[in-house]
């Protein structure tokens, strides 16, 4: 049984749907990122599950209890939000007990908890600080603290890290994950950050205007991404539309891509996706060596260099297509340079619009 | 001498003026009222004859005690009442909610000879009349709306994630408020009080019209006694509650930091 069930729940604010029968099985253990652009409902789901909200329609399980008009108190969930949402009234150690006293537990056992907790996030020495006196990666982990001390059953983040600078924000992915699989808590990851999602996430729910557009594990949507909206914004893709042919796609200038077989229904197949560093790029007068591949002929409009790798963008009969080469010491080419790109059939995927 | 030295000095001098103009007359009551001649004659003979007159002076101390009594209640009844109602407006919507929060400010600029007639015709009219407790009655009524502003303006800065996190942690609205809500209005609340406080101890037009012969607050107490010819005693219950009042601003700016963060 999953340890969170979202059921064909929809939300309305007026006229807008924030969330249309959104239906998501969360496993016990297990680590969710749910990725979408602002509005695409997916704060309005983790409020929804925590309960500061209600659905409009479908129901919500947790530990496969209903949720209907159960409170947010009452839901045994630990939250973490995007500001922290430290009490600053109290110290860090009364911060992290606060679940624990309000539910009136014995004040060794709180002491004995927080001691414990407080351990696990690396901060027993700052237990009597105030929450100003903290860095922002302290304040964090105080507020992890003080979500998983009750030892909820599921935690609840709200882009928890969008506050934090990059070189921070990379530890605590790191570290939050450390800690989520040693306490084995079911977690729901907010982000609007698909590098965060797919470095973090067991499995990664896709929204967009209120839809769960996809789901899966993060190679899984990477190299398979059912729709247009899935290839372009969980990473970059080139998307080829033309005629279907005998055997594949035919574009404009009559080149013929094949893509991989899989079970798509015919009518997504007028578009194709290829990811920019599926592409090997080459001069076009050099010999085609593998003649099985894709294969179409540009021109190099600019490229840009970022250190580990390179991309170019090649105009070819209309498309303006990226290609990404590793850093790998091999042949530079210059803006208007004739070249040749090609890859594998089994790089090209089918999508739906 | 260059312009800026110029300006820095114009502006001590402009400051040195707004500080005269607040506190000279302050000063020359208190003085007054350590001076032998009643009619504020130089030279200054010290004296403190008139406070010794004070203390036979029934009348005017049983008024300051009436004052210092109806201030301290509907402080506290203005503080208690008027925080839940900011609470009530922060956390609820309701039908009419913004109609509410617009009509609570009217009263403070509505002038107080007109709200203090209204509070006599109605008062009369309902059967609670006049005394001490219709002008406690009706310093409750005028201190309310300066507790809910001072308290909803804390409020406003409150980050709503604050409460959201307490209930996610399991605790239950009286929790929420008691750990969380009020420790962060707390300096709201405080200033809402000492207005309270003010707005009721200085309060002369409403406590005039709400009085009756021989059960007055000091202000009316004063204001009869300056019409019966002017004593010196009046600078001296004056400077008292100055001191007094200032003092408690002072005690209260040292412990809270009024509108800054936390």
């Amino acid at each position: 049984m999953a340890a969170v069930q979202v059921i064909g729940v929809s939300r309305r604010f007026g006229a807008l749907t924030a969330l249309d029968q959104v239906s998501i099985d969360f496993e016990e253990g297990g680590f969710y990122g749910l990725l979408g652009p602002s509005g695409s409902g997916k704060t309005t789901l983790l409020r929804l599950i925590a309960g500061f909200d209600f659905p409009d329609a479908g129901r919500i399980l947790i530990g496969g209890e209903s949720m209907e008009r159960v409170p947010v108190e009452r839901r045994r969930i630990g939250m973490m939000f995007q500001n922290y949402a430290l009490f600053p009234n109290m110290s860090v150690a009364d911060n992290v007990a606060f679940g624990l006293a309000v539910r009136g537990r014995p004040k060794a056992e709180i002491r004995r908890e927080v001691g414990q907790v407080l351990d696990l996030v690396q901060l027993s020495d700052l237990g009597s600080r105030r929450p100003h006196q903290l860095s922002g990666g302290q304040r964090q982990r105080v507020a992890l603290a003080r979500a998983i001390v009750t030892r909820p059953k599921v935690l609840l983040l709200d882009e928890p890290l969008s506050a934090l600078d990059k070189a921070l924000r990379l530890d605590m992915q790191v570290e939050l994950r450390r800690i989520q699989r040693e306490v084995g808590i079911t977690t729901i990851f907010v982000t609007h950050d698909q590098e965060e999602a797919l470095t973090m996430s067991d499995r990664i729910g896709i929204l967009s205007d209120g839809r769960l557009i996809q789901e899966g594990t993060p190679e899984d949507i990477y190299e398979f991404p059912k729709s247009t909206f899935v290839a372009t914004f969980l990473g970059e893709s080139n998307i080829f539309t033309g005629e279907i042919a005998d055997g594949g796609l035919m574009l404009k200038d009559g080149t013929l891509l094949r893509a991989r077989e899989d079970a798509r229904p015919e009518r997504t197949r007028d578009r194709l996706a290829v990811r920019p560093e599926r592409i090997t790029i080459e001069a076009a007068s050099a010999p085609l060596a593998f003649p099985e591949s894709n294969v179409v002929t540009g021109r190099v409009v600019s490229s840009t260099f970022a250190g580990n790798s390179r991309s170019y963008l090649v105009d070819s009969a209309g498309h303006t297509l990226k290609v990404i080469v590793p850093n790998d010491g091999g042949e530079r080419f210059e803006d208007g340079a004739a070249v040749r790109l090609r890859w594998s059939r089994e790089s090209t995927i089918c999508i739906g619009a | 001498m260059t312009i800026a030295r110029l300006l820095r000095l114009l502006g001590r001098v402009y400051i040195a003026l707004v500080l005269a103009f607040l506190y000279l007359p302050i000063v020359i009551m208190i003085a007054m009222s350590f001076n032998v001649s009643p009619f504020y004659q130089l030279p200054f003979e010290p004296t403190t004859a008139w406070y010794a007159a004070l203390a036979d002076n029934r009348p005017i101390l049983a008024a300051a005690w009436n004052s210092l009594a109806i201030a301290l209640v509907a402080m506290l009844l203005a503080t208690v009442i008027g925080t839940a109602a900011a609470l009530g407006l922060h956390r609820f919507d309701f039908a009419g909610k913004r109609l509410l929060q617009l009509l609570l400010l009217p009263p403070i600029a509505i002038p107080w000879l007109i709200t203090g007639t209204a509070m006599l015709v109605f008062f009369y009219g309902v059967g609670i009349g006049r005394g001490l407790h219709a002008i406690l009655l009706g310093h409750v009524a005028l201190a309310l709306p300066y507790v809910v502003v001072a308290v909803s303006a804390r409020l406003a800065t409150m980050a709503p994630e604050l409460e959201e996190a307490a209930r996610s942690l399991g605790a239950n609205g009286w929790q929420v408020t008691t750990r969380v809500t009020l420790p962060w209005i707390a300096s709201g609340v405080v200033a809402g009080a000492l207005f309270a406080f003010a707005v009721s101890f200085d309060q002369f037009v409403i406590s005039y019209f709400l009085a009756t012969p021989g059960e007055a607050t000091l202000p009316v107490e004063i204001y009869a006694a300056i019409r019966k010819g002017f004593t010196p005693e009046i600078n001296a219950i004056s400077s008292i509650i100055i001191l007094a009042s200032m003092g408690l601003m002072l005690l209260t700016a040292r412990f809270f930091r009024f509108g800054g963060e936390t």
